[in-house]
């Protein structure tokens, strides 16, 4: 299925990093337009730097990166955003010297398309109702729903989410994985790092295994079963 | 010893008066210092900057341009020199701030009192450091008027009032709207507001332009007040610093309200204890940095 939908997302011989270290080394991957695709592998392996390459926060890249036909890798980082792409950061990123409507309002609509601020507080209906409190006094869990909701204001149709269930109760997991596959549903193309990999399993059509900021492997759905034993050795589970 | 509560209640006026000034710098810094991470040390003579751009506009300008009768006039300068100061501010930050971002801040602050000391040299070279007087105070604020418990200078009346609408408006413009909430997060997270599509950069040069404004906008309107002296800047600066210390660096509403209250401070003391006068502030700073280091409305840095 995948090789028939445009391609939104190619990565090709990208190399970034952070002052002298350096992180990714001539990695390549590659997302199609509607495509959940995971990104594995252990803590330091380059997950959250390869999210961060594609918005250009890591100090140098050099490779391409390009975006629904935009070659990104020398653009600055505000006009990343406006070829359609959210991003809910490590850690959530809520501001706490913002409110949660503020929040919420915060980020500027990149697309057309994008939910209202109505539509959103009918899908979290905490949201609304602590909507005047400061961001960061929200729980985990809503704080977590806060930067994804955020995103979805902007018309963007390429999210990509760090660790979103970090840390995060098993209920509240689950709520989240249900989210995902609406989003899914409704055709947004989602990148997810995720370390949580029995929740990931479930939800993507395709698995990369990121190793010494390289891809390792990549493994699709239909693949999974047979190799689970053999991933679980990689991820260090 | 007799106080008389009339002497405190005009001392307080006259501080408050000095008070406004304290805030619209301490303001100009703290909003620097929230999004640039910079100390401005050229704050104070950025202020110089606009008294005499004030009064070069009134008595220079026109003879300059052979037209002897033509006057920039204090309503205009009001408006017009923040706008000029403003645009050398984003000069700088464009040309020289800019390039000092990845570095420990104190190179800012470093290259911020070079241009200080620059700014100044040139101004006592050409002027009276001992000050000019700026003629140009308008008709209608000429004269004193009847508080009740005291006569007072129409002119000092307008400086206090125009200078809190201008702060207050500046803490309303950061606190309550959609474009202070960008600055706001900006201050807290400038790459994730960055990854959002928010043109950060130059929110950055145009926050420091604003800043640079707002100590040229309280130039000119202390220019008819004080006479204008190319060192008026470094006197108050050191004042202002104080301020902010005990403000709490960053705070929006800490650096007016510290600045306000400071002043009249200073204005009380002049009564009670004169000799203290000049050093109460600093008094105060070192007794509040005891106690509570981040200042009266700052937060604590991780």
């Amino acid at each position: 299925m995948p090789d028939i939908r445009k391609e939104l997302l190619r990565i090709q011989e990208l190399h970034a990093w952070y002052g002298e270290s350096h992180v990714l080394h001539g990695l390549e991957l590659s997302v199609a337009e509607g495509e959940l695709v995971t990104l594995l592998g252990r803590n330091g392996a380059g997950r959250t730097t390869i999210l961060k390459s594609i918005m250009g926060l890591v100090g140098k890249r050099t490779g391409s990166i390009v975006i629904n036909g935009a070659e990104t890798v020398t653009m600055p980082t505000h006009r990343i955003a406006h070829l359609g792409i959210g991003y809910c950061p490590e850690e959530r990123g809520i501001f706490s010297s913002l409110s949660v409507e503020e929040n919420l309002l915060l980020p500027p609509v990149v697309q057309e398309g994008g939910m209202t601020v109505e539509q959103l507080y009918a899908l979290f209906p905490n949201l609304k109702e602590r909507r005047s409190s400061i961001g960061t006094r929200l729980s985990g869990g809503e704080q977590q729903m806060l930067a994804i909701a955020r995103i979805l204001r902007t018309g963007a149709r390429l999210l990509l989410l760090d660790e979103i269930t970090e840390g995060l109760a098993p209920v509240i997991v689950q709520t989240l994985g249900r989210l995902i596959v609406t989003l899914k549903e409704h055709g947004f193309t989602i990148v997810l790092v995720e370390q949580n990999f029995h929740f990931a399993a479930d939800l993507a059509d395709r698995h990369y295994i990121v190793d010494h900021g390289a891809i390792a492997e990549m493994i699709t759905r239909e693949e999974l079963p047979n190799q689970r034993e053999r991933l679980n050795r990689m991820l260090g589970v | 010893m007799e106080i008389s509560m009339m002497a405190i209640l005009s001392q307080l006026m006259l501080g408050l008066n000095n008070g406004v000034f304290y805030a619209l710098l301490s303001l100009g810094l703290a909003v620097i210092f929230g999004l640039l991470n910079i100390v401005n040390f050229a704050h104070g003579a950025l202020y110089m900057l606009g008294a005499f751009a004030a009064l070069l506009g009134y008595s220079e300008l026109g003879p300059l341009l052979g037209k002897p009768d033509f006057h920039i006039n204090y309503w205009a300068a009001l408006i017009l020199v923040p706008l000029l100061v403003g645009a050398v501010g984003i000069l700088i930050e464009k040309t020289m701030l800019k390039r000092l971002y990845r570095f420990d801040h104190l190179y800012g602050l470093l290259l911020t009192f070079g241009i200080s000391l620059i700014l100044q040299g040139v101004f006592t070279n050409y002027f009276n450091v001992a000050g000019t007087p700026y003629d140009a105070k308008p008709p209608i604020l000429e004269g004193v008027a009847n508080l009740g418990f005291m006569m007072f200078p129409r002119y000092r009346l307008w400086a206090i009032a125009i200078s809190l609408v201008v702060c207050f408006a500046t803490w309303y413009v950061i606190e309550r709207t959609k474009l202070g909430s960008y600055l706001r997060a900006g201050t807290e997270n400038p790459e994730l507001v960055k990854a959002f599509g928010i043109n950060v950069p130059l929110m950055i040069t145009l926050t420091y332009g604003y800043g640079v404004a707002l100590a040229a906008f309280a130039g000119v309107v202390a220019a008819p007040i004080y006479s204008v002296s190319p060192v008026m800047g470094s006197e108050i600066i050191i004042t202002v610093f104080a301020v902010v210390v005990i403000g709490g660096m960053g705070s929006i509403m800490g650096a007016i309200v510290t600045g306000l209250l400071l002043g009249m401070v200073e204005g009380v003391t002049k009564v009670v204890y004169p000799p203290a006068s000049n050093t109460v502030i600093f008094f105060i700073m070192v007794i509040v940095l005891l106690i509570k280091p981040a200042g009266l409305f700052g937060r604590e840095q991780q």
